[in-house]
């Protein structure tokens, strides 16, 4: 069965690396990248995009607004 | 598997658009510490501004406390308090303009302690005002003092053994003690620290501007929050233990209307 398939785009430079999008994704999208940004934070990156369902559940997280989120529909 | 595998920039290309930052927030990088509910608390009011179409005609008064700066990443016309006045502020500012939309933003030690008298009476006049307060438990931009909502046994820099009840009292439940005033439409304590008492929280503070608009009197949305900074945790972990500790003591729901 085709699933609902979702995006996230993270502003890297925005982002201050509190995990907390990292415990709220359901199926485990996102980690804390080894790289740092130019504040001195590992940011979050979708490290297993292809689970990604575009609940928005990361983006509600996120206290400094850094995840936008796209959804696509499940196409015949 | 039969199904089309699109990449990721193939979704973004073609999906649809579900969540980006409110044009009312500003791209001002946030000053708070990463992790801290503040950002939440201030997007979702936003949020809702937006949703409500009152980005003209609002005016938020920011308070002192970590989030003194609101008025810097809130994106309506803002109006700076000294610690604790924001409500009085907002009374004046509402009624020379009874039209607008006047919201206050305020820490528990702004709301609770030096401001205490400023919220019992504008929540007992009944002012039409919606008053938004971050419980966080603590002081947390002067360096994590107690404050008056600090959890019995809980440590801050000023109870470094725990808050003992007996010498420093009771945490304060104003929130309860604004329910009982008739000047007050609707009351309610909220969190932010999950996705969906994000979602609970946000429809709590739309209604708590609705019934402004429809002039029922004060509304309060309390938001039980977290201060990882102050607590000397990781902002997981200070989540974790808000669910585990706060909410007993201070539990969510609608206490009023
Ligand atoms: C008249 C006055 N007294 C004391 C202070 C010092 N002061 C600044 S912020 C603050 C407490 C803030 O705590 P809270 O309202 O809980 O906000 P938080 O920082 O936790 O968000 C205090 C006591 C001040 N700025 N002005
Ligand atoms: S949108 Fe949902 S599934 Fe996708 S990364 Fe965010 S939390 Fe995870
Ligand atoms: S919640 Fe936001 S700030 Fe925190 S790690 Fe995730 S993207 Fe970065
Ligand atoms: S000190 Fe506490 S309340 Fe202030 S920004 Fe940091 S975590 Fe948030």
């Amino acid at each position: 069965m085709a699933k609902v398939r979702g995006a996230i785009v993270v502003d890297t430079e925005r982002c201050k690396g509190c995990n907390l999008c990292v415990v709220a994704c359901p199926t485990k999208v996102i980690e804390l990248n080894d790289i740092v940004n130019g504040k001195g934070y590992h940011p979050a990156f979708p490290a297993r995009h292809e689970d990604c369902t575009g609940c928005m559940n990361c983006a509600t997280v996120c206290p400094d607004m850094c995840i936008t989120v796209y959804r696509l529909k499940p196409q015949k | 598997m039969s199904e089309n595998i699109l990449t990721p920039e193939e979704i973004i290309k073609t999906g649809e658009l579900v969540f980006k930052k409110t044009k009312l927030m500003t791209d001002a990088e946030l000053s708070y510490c990463p992790g801290c509910g503040h950002g939440v608390a201030h997007r979702i009011t936003m949020e809702v501004i937006e949703e409500l179409g009152l980005e003209e005609q609002t005016i938020g008064i920011a308070p002192v406390g970590c989030s003194v700066l609101a008025y810097e990443f809130m994106n309506v016309d803002m109006q700076e308090a000294a610690h604790g006045r924001a409500p009085a502020l907002a009374t004046g500012i509402k009624r020379v303009y009874p039209n607008k939309t006047v919201f206050t933003y305020q820490g528990d030690g702004d709301l609770a302690a030096i401001g205490t008298a400023e919220t019992i009476h504008a929540c007992n006049r009944g002012e039409n005002i919606t008053i938004i307060f971050i419980n966080n438990g603590i002081y947390g931009m002067t360096g994590g003092q107690m404050a008056p909502t600090t959890l019995p046994g809980m440590n801050s820099s000023t109870s470094p053994y725990g808050r003992d009840v007996h010498t420093m009292g009771y945490p304060l439940k104003i929130t309860e003690l604004v329910a009982m005033l008739p000047g007050t439409s609707y009351v309610t304590r909220q969190a932010v620290h999950k996705p969906g008492l994000v979602r609970k929280a946000k429809k709590a503070i739309k209604k708590a501007f609705e019934l402004q608009m429809e002039n029922k009197g004060t509304s309060f949305v309390e938001i039980v929050s977290n201060c990882n900074s102050g607590w000397k945790m990781t902002p997981v972990e200070s989540n974790e233990w808000l669910d585990k500790n706060m909410l007993d003591y201070y539990p969510l729901g609608d206490l009023k209307g």
